[in-house]
């Protein structure tokens, strides 16, 4: 009951903003609204009982992400309270785009075998996330930290570029 | 639904008595402190000793009329300082304040402190640009700066910790810490950066470049009227308590003194030992802004990324492979 609440809170609180983001002609609005989005995806994770990783998206999405792309919209001349138009001559690729999107969401979500609501949900600890990053997923992990590593190089050499 | 109930009314208690009555202590000692600097008075006329002086601010603030900048955007501009008061209280509730006394000992705790203590920068940035005001939003933008600079060192301090004693929730960093405190080095080196971080985080001298008087007019918070400005000094001050009372949670031993008190118990002796240390590291800041001069920006991004982000990292590696060997 209670959590049922917090969830469509947490939803409409979700689709409210993410609809900002999108719609709102003033760039720095759609990046702040960009905020309650993932504070409320982190409440999703709490719910599902993964405090850590709520923790860690509150840390790293919410609070130094959206930082970050508010600092260069600020830094950047002519953005910041300009009236971005929002249509283009590329809507009806874009409506093809995303309705095929939604269609294979939607076929996917209705086939996906879902484990039955019972079964008692995993550990989500720090230990636990730890050791599955080094034992199970090393390889994916290892490629996530080569591609983190390629990102900060190739942000280096850009930079430097400028001098 | 007991349990409902209880988080509500301490989470009423925290964010009205403590937090508001915590700010207004702190303004006041603010003051006294840096007049002891100063060689002056200080303020003296309202109340005992001008004890009363912030109370009578207060008051006075909350008749003032509120003004709206001109070519301001009115929804961010009222929303920021709601945005910093909400994000420095939020920390609140992993703290503890005696044994058995915290709202909600989350099994994450010190990293949810670093995580909502992160959110304050937004109502900053935020606030510093709705104003429509150069000075203001240059002293947004270089808080931004700073903040997510000096997050780093902050984030491998307590990861150092935590990786030493082997938990994230602040009770069990308190129960399992050695009497005193820790004497591990790395624990020491991690209580120093976490030090400087941590002032610089809380905007304070000699980090205080966002609101830079001779430069900056106030930095982020200029054009702001006396009711959201309290606001934001409520989230300033609220902050500082809440880090110096983590930095005690980590490196001081919490709660724990050297004895219990006689006749209270040990949950109000538990309350007067922590408050004690935190503000004893509480006057340690005021006197350290008080005393030094502030950086220029490009000192101050040095600091953070060449001296104090290395020596974290390297410390965290080192208090990494000690404890793998150690057992």
């Amino acid at each position: 009951m209670t959590e049922a609440a917090a969830f469509y809170i947490l939803t409409g609180t979700v689709l409210g903003a993410a609809l900002v983001v999108v719609l709102s002609r003033n760039i720095v609005h759609a990046a702040v609204s960009l905020i309650p989005v993932l504070l409320g995806v982190a409440g999703y994770y709490v719910l599902l009982g993964a405090e850590f990783v709520a923790a860690i998206q509150i840390l790293i999405y919410a609070g130094a992400i959206t930082v970050l792309i508010l600092f260069v919209i600020l830094l950047t001349e002519g953005a910041t309270g300009l009236r971005v138009r929002q249509r283009n001559e590329q809507v009806p690729l874009g409506i093809i785009g995303s309705g095929a999107l939604v269609f294979l969401l939607i076929t996917l979500l209705t086939r996906a075998p879902w484990p039955p609501a019972a079964t008692p949900l995993p550990t989500y600890n720090p230990g636990a996330v730890g050791q599955s990053f080094l034992t199970a997923y090393v390889l994916a992990f290892e490629v996530t930290s080569l591609v983190i590593v390629a990102c900060l190089v190739g942000a280096i050499v850009i930079a430097r570029r400028e001098e | 639904m007991v349990e409902v109930v209880r988080i509500v009314l301490s989470v009423l208690l925290v964010f009205t008595f403590a937090a508001v009555g915590v700010g207004l202590f702190l303004v006041l000692m603010e003051r006294k402190i840096s007049a002891w600097v100063q060689a002056r008075i200080g303020p003296r006329h309202v109340g005992p000793y001008g004890t009363l002086q912030t109370l009578a601010d207060l008051l006075k603030m909350l008749q003032k009329e509120h003004i709206l900048p001109a070519g301001a955007d009115r929804v961010m501009f009222e929303l920021s300082p709601i945005v910093v008061a909400v994000a420095a209280l939020m920390s609140y509730v992993v703290l503890p304040w005696g044994p058995g006394l915290i709202v909600r000992d989350l099994g994450v705790g010190v990293l949810y402190f670093a995580a909502v203590l992160s959110l304050e920068v937004i109502g900053i940035l935020t606030g510093g640009w709705a104003s429509n005001n150069k000075y203001a939003l240059l002293g947004g933008l270089r808080s931004a700066a700073q903040m997510v600079s000096y997050e780093l060192p902050l984030g491998f301090s307590i990861l150092t910790v935590a990786t030493v004693v082997g938990t994230l929730s602040t009770v069990r960093i308190v129960e399992s810490q050695p009497y005193p405190w820790h004497t591990y080095p790395s624990v020491i080196v991690a209580g120093a950066v976490f030090l400087v971080a941590a002032t610089a985080e809380s905007n304070r001298i000699p980090f205080d470049l966002p609101e830079a008087e001779s430069e900056l007019v106030a930095g982020y918070f200029s054009e702001y009227s006396p009711l959201r400005f309290a606001l934001f000094q409520l989230g300033e001050y609220g902050s500082l308590f809440a880090t110096s009372a983590l930095f005690v949670t980590m490196f001081l031993g919490g709660w724990r003194g050297p004895f219990e008190l006689p006749v209270v118990g040990s949950v109000l002796s538990g309350i007067f030992w922590f408050l004690l240390k935190t503000y004893a590291v509480v006057f340690f800041f005021m006197w350290v802004r008080w005393t030094y001069p502030r950086f220029r920006i490009d000192q101050l991004l040095n600091v953070s990324w060449k001296i104090l982000l290395p020596v974290s990292l390297a410390n965290l590696l080192l208090a990494g492979l000690l404890v793998a060997w150690g057992g």
